[in-house]
């Protein structure tokens, strides 16, 4: 019951939103299309419902030819970004609407949609608000109420795109971890668009990133994040700093200092670029190893402390580290910063 | 990066059904009720040779009617210019009672028949008429003359230039006009140097409008006319006299003449239009 | 509205303030009003019963008949091709959708005369079609079926136009979504398509009943103005105008002038009422 994209590709006019894009969606799992804006992701949940027509490639769901199944045949729910209800219907007619949607032989007898409905109602707990308009609700129960109208279908994959990006802050960490407890009530194989990493790597599975049409890398956010497959990867998942480096014997030379390299993509030797979080310096004193600097300002709110520091070098970068070693500091003061370890791109 | 397949596509693959029905139903129906009519109005001027377009056209008669159609048609706009402007400023800035239904009635000149307004036009300014009696011993005639014409234009053409000066107006941020009064500017210099320029291009668009719209009018004209040749007859009136004559071919010259001069000058107003929306937005 | 006044900036001088209003007052009495007021003065000039007489006239009578079924003919066939015209131009991408819209739009720019003018030149006695149709006996031209098609052809855009810019605004997110839950094409159409645009199509039907009502210009060239037989109100209005019977004409102006009323009324109040469901803002 697995879904299996091959060679997807896509064009408006010259330029490519999809090329050659293949996936595998295993039966059951919570998937996440991650990427900027343009990167595709929503085209390619399009092409899976339906919505936009691949100019090449195929999909599968359990063996079954999707691509040349109509629309509304594919039995795939649907959450759209706006969530798209139905204005001038009730949550109950708009929950309702896809099983009287049916061919008159297949349609549930009304005590069965109702039945269905009030199921689906308290399973997005929006019990008692049958009766609302959409106009009438918040984002949030919106949200839920296109939820439940994409599951009254009883669709074999659940699609949305990007489920949180219409909420505000508070209400979209809420609505995440409901929709994961949701995924794992359901058991539905889902696919959700988001352009969020934190987002992706908190909800999903498996995390595909998109980049100009192509599948950069799929696998964990554990993963993507620890093991990144390019410097787009690596970049996309969090800040980051980039140096100039000097490749050798497996090590990177930055600044007159041997630093480890991390991951398992190979490197020659030669010249490189290196890359660091900004939690990946060690603090030292003036003329230690590593970049010499100034600091700026101490920023003490946070979770983690931050450096603004200004490198004798030229530029500035913004380093995090404990606490501990932040309220020793003070603006003005020179320090040293050491990567403990980087990354290598060339 | 693959070559994309289908360079060249007519429509983007939809999952929405019903284009081909809907676009062959829309296209059929302008085809009868509007391409095919106008094709016969391109074509038909020429059955007798382009010499008799030419004569046609080029006759006193036509020449008059074409220079009073649009010269009056531009008149009136100019008159709905300035005092549609200042209808539009009232409904949208002061507070009187009776504001909503004036607001209302701006539209009548649309949905009151051009017959209608034509009669009730020429009574009004007919010598023995409310304003008639009052004006013509002052020496000043308009039924039955050009003026007359023009009034009648000035009343179709109204609605245009407060219709698409109104949302403009609405629009203007009041912290533009708030902030020209902090840099000292006062009322005057606010309206004619902050103000005006946002609305110039609507102004300018509703002008157009009522331009085009009066230069094909008919109804409220004919009955205040008088149609007296040479002097108060319009085109369009023209037209039906030569299809009276069984003149096809005039008629359909006169009307191509018109349509082509429409568009012409339709045309350079709308490269105006953008010129002036486009220094705003720079 | 009236917020916008508040602001001392915004704050003009009475005397202006006061100018510019009599000014606007004044210029709509002498435009708009006093052109409507006469044609009921006129119409009961000379007391009720000559006003009644006038509009319960046999020729009256068959003239508001014809008024109305040509109304009843042309607006409905122009509310089908302004929603199939909206459904193509605002639900798909295709080559030359902007010269589609174009013409769309034209018949609001052709002088009325010339939108009569043209149908002469194909189905009257001399037109490309003459001869034909005389041959097989069937007469277009100075008779109800031209009447029909001027007219329809002057009221094309209305339904149209009021249909295009909401629908584009509204997208086709509902109508995907209708379809992916497994609505049918045309399911998603009247349960979906047509009850967002309602009030809009509304207006749009108003619009161009007001308009096929009262056209003038294009029915005067291919009616013939047969008394009782292809006059329709407005041409009445003309052909006893002309023959010196004011009363009359203006009783049957009024009532055309009545409708014209409703119609705004009509109007003012869908726009009071719906104006986010015509313009195309809604409250996403």
């Amino acid at each position: 019951m697995s879904l299996e994209i091959t060679g997807i590709t896509k064009s408006y006019g010259r330029f490519p939103a999809l090329d050659d894009v293949s996936l595998l969606a295993e039966d059951g799992e919570f998937l996440a299309l991650l990427g900027p804006s343009g990167s595709g992701k929503t085209t390619l949940l399009r092409v899976i419902a339906g919505l936009e027509i691949a100019d090449g490639g195929a999909i599968h769901f359990s063996g079954e030819d999707l691509l040349a199944t109509p629309v509304r045949q594919r039995r795939i729910g649907f959450v759209f970004q706006h969530y798209a209800l139905f204005k001038h219907m009730t949550v109950t007619q708009n929950i309702a609407f896809g099983m009287k949607s049916k061919h008159r032989r297949e349609r549930p007898s009304k005590a069965a949609i109702s039945a269905k409905v009030e199921e689906l109602l308290s399973l997005v707990q929006l019990d008692g608000l049958g009766g609302r308009y959409p106009s009438q609700l918040s984002g949030g129960q919106r949200q839920r109420v296109a939820l439940a109208r994409a599951l009254a279908i009883e669709p074999k994959i659940l699609l949305l795109d990007e489920p949180f990006g219409a909420l505000d802050a508070k209400v979209r960490r809420g609505l995440r971890r409901w929709l994961r407890e949701l995924h794992e009530r359901t058991g539905l194989t889902t696919i959700f668009v988001t352009h969020d990493q934190e987002e992706a790597l908190e909800l999903a599975d498996r995390v595909a990133l998109l980049k100009d049409g192509k599948v950069e890398q799929i696998g964990t956010p554990e993963e993507l994040y620890h093991d990144p497959a390019s410097a787009f990867v690596f970049d996309f998942l969090g800040d980051s700093f980039q140096f100039p480096c000097e490749v050798k014997d497996g090590k990177a030379l930055i600044a007159g200092q041997e630093v480890p390299i991390l991951g398992s993509s190979p490197h020659v030797d030669g010249p490189a670029t290196a890359y660091v979080r900004p939690d990946g310096f060690v603090v030292g004193a003036p003329d230690g190893p590593g970049f010499q600097a100034r600091i700026r300002d101490v920023l003490l709110a946070g979770t983690d402390a931050r450096l603004d520091c200004v490198l004798d070098d030229d530029g500035s970068i913004e380093v995090r580290v404990p606490h501990a070693i932040a309220e020793k500091l003070a603006p003005r003061n020179r320090i040293s910063l050491a990567p403990r370890e980087v990354r290598v791109w060339g | 990066m693959s070559p994309a397949k289908r360079s060249w596509r007519f429509v983007e693959p939809s999952a929405l059904p019903g284009f081909g029905p809907a676009l062959g139903l829309t296209m059929a129906y302008l085809s009868f009720f509007l391409l095919v009519p106008l094709a016969a109005l391109v074509l038909r001027p020429w059955e007798h040779g382009a010499d008799h377009v030419f004569a046609v056209v080029s006759a006193e008669r036509t020449l008059d009617a074409l220079r009073l159609s649009f010269g009056a048609a531009f008149f009136a706009a100019c008159v709905n210019a300035v005092f549609g402007t200042i209808v539009a400023w009232v409904l949208v800035r002061y507070d009187f009672p009776g504001k909503r239904i004036l607001d209302a009635f701006v539209d009548l000149p649309f949905a009151l028949p051009t017959a209608v307004a034509g009669i009730a036009l020429v009574t009004i300014y007919a010598p023995n008429g409310p304003i008639g009696s009052i004006i013509e011993p002052m020496g000043l005639k308009v039924a039955y003359t050009p003026l007359g014409v023009m009034v009648a234009l000035v009343f179709v053409g109204f609605p245009f230039v407060v219709r698409a000066i109104q949302p403009v107006l609405e629009e203007v941020q009041i912290d533009v006009e708030e902030a020209a009064a902090t840099l000292g500017a006062n009322r005057f210099r606010t309206i004619s140097q902050v103000i005006f320029p946002a609305v110039l291009p609507s102004l300018l668009m509703g002008f157009s409008l009522a331009l085009a719209r009066a230069v094909g009018e008919y109804g409220s004209v004919t009955f205040i006319a008088g149609n007296q040749q040479n002097v108060s007859e319009i085109a369009p009136l023209l037209i039906i006299i030569h299809l009276e004559e069984f003149d096809y071919a005039g008629a359909a010259a006169i009307g191509l003449a018109m349509l082509l001069i429409s568009i012409v000058m339709l045309f350079g107003l709308n490269l105006i239009q953008a010129k002036v929306a486009g220094r705003g937005e720079r | 509205m009236s917020g916008l006044a508040k602001s001392p900036a915004r704050r003009d001088p009475p005397f202006l303030v006061a100018g510019l209003i009599a000014v606007a007052v004044a210029y709509l009495a002498l435009v708009v009003f006093l052109p409507l007021v006469i044609v009921f003065v006129e119409a009961l000039r000379k007391g009720v019963g000559d006003y009644l007489a006038g509009i319960g006239d046999a020729e009256a009578l068959s003239a508001i008949k014809l008024t109305l079924l040509v109304a009843a003919i042309a607006v409905p066939l122009n509310t089908i091709f302004g929603l199939a015209a909206a459904w193509c131009v605002t639900k798909f991408d295709f080559k030359g959708k902007n010269l589609l819209v174009t013409l769309i739009d034209l018949p609001f720019s052709i002088s009325p005369v010339i939108s009569g003018l043209i149908y002469v030149l194909l189905y009257g006695a001399n037109g490309w079609f003459g001869p034909w149709l005389q041959e097989h006996n069937i007469q277009i031209i100075f008779s109800v079926t031209g009447i029909v098609l001027a007219t329809t052809l002057v009221t094309l855009p209305f339904v149209a136009r009021e249909l295009i810019p909401l629908m584009q605004a509204q997208g086709s997110d509902e109508e995907a979504a209708a379809t992916t839950l497994g609505a049918n094409g045309l399911r998603t159409f009247f349960l979906i398509t047509l009850p967002n645009v309602k009030w809009a199509l509304m207006y749009g039907v108003l619009l161009s009943t007001a308009r096929a009502m009262g056209e003038f210009g294009a029915v005067s060239v291919v009616s013939g103005k047969i008394r009782g037989l292809t006059a329709t109100m407005p041409l009445q209005v003309e052909i006893l105008y002309n023959e010196y019977n004011f009363v009359a004409a203006f009783a049957v102006a009024s009532l055309l002038a009545l409708f014209a009323l409703v119609t705004l009324a009509v109007k003012t109040l869908l726009e009071a009422r719906f104006s986010d469901e015509l313009a195309a803002q809604r409250w996403r």
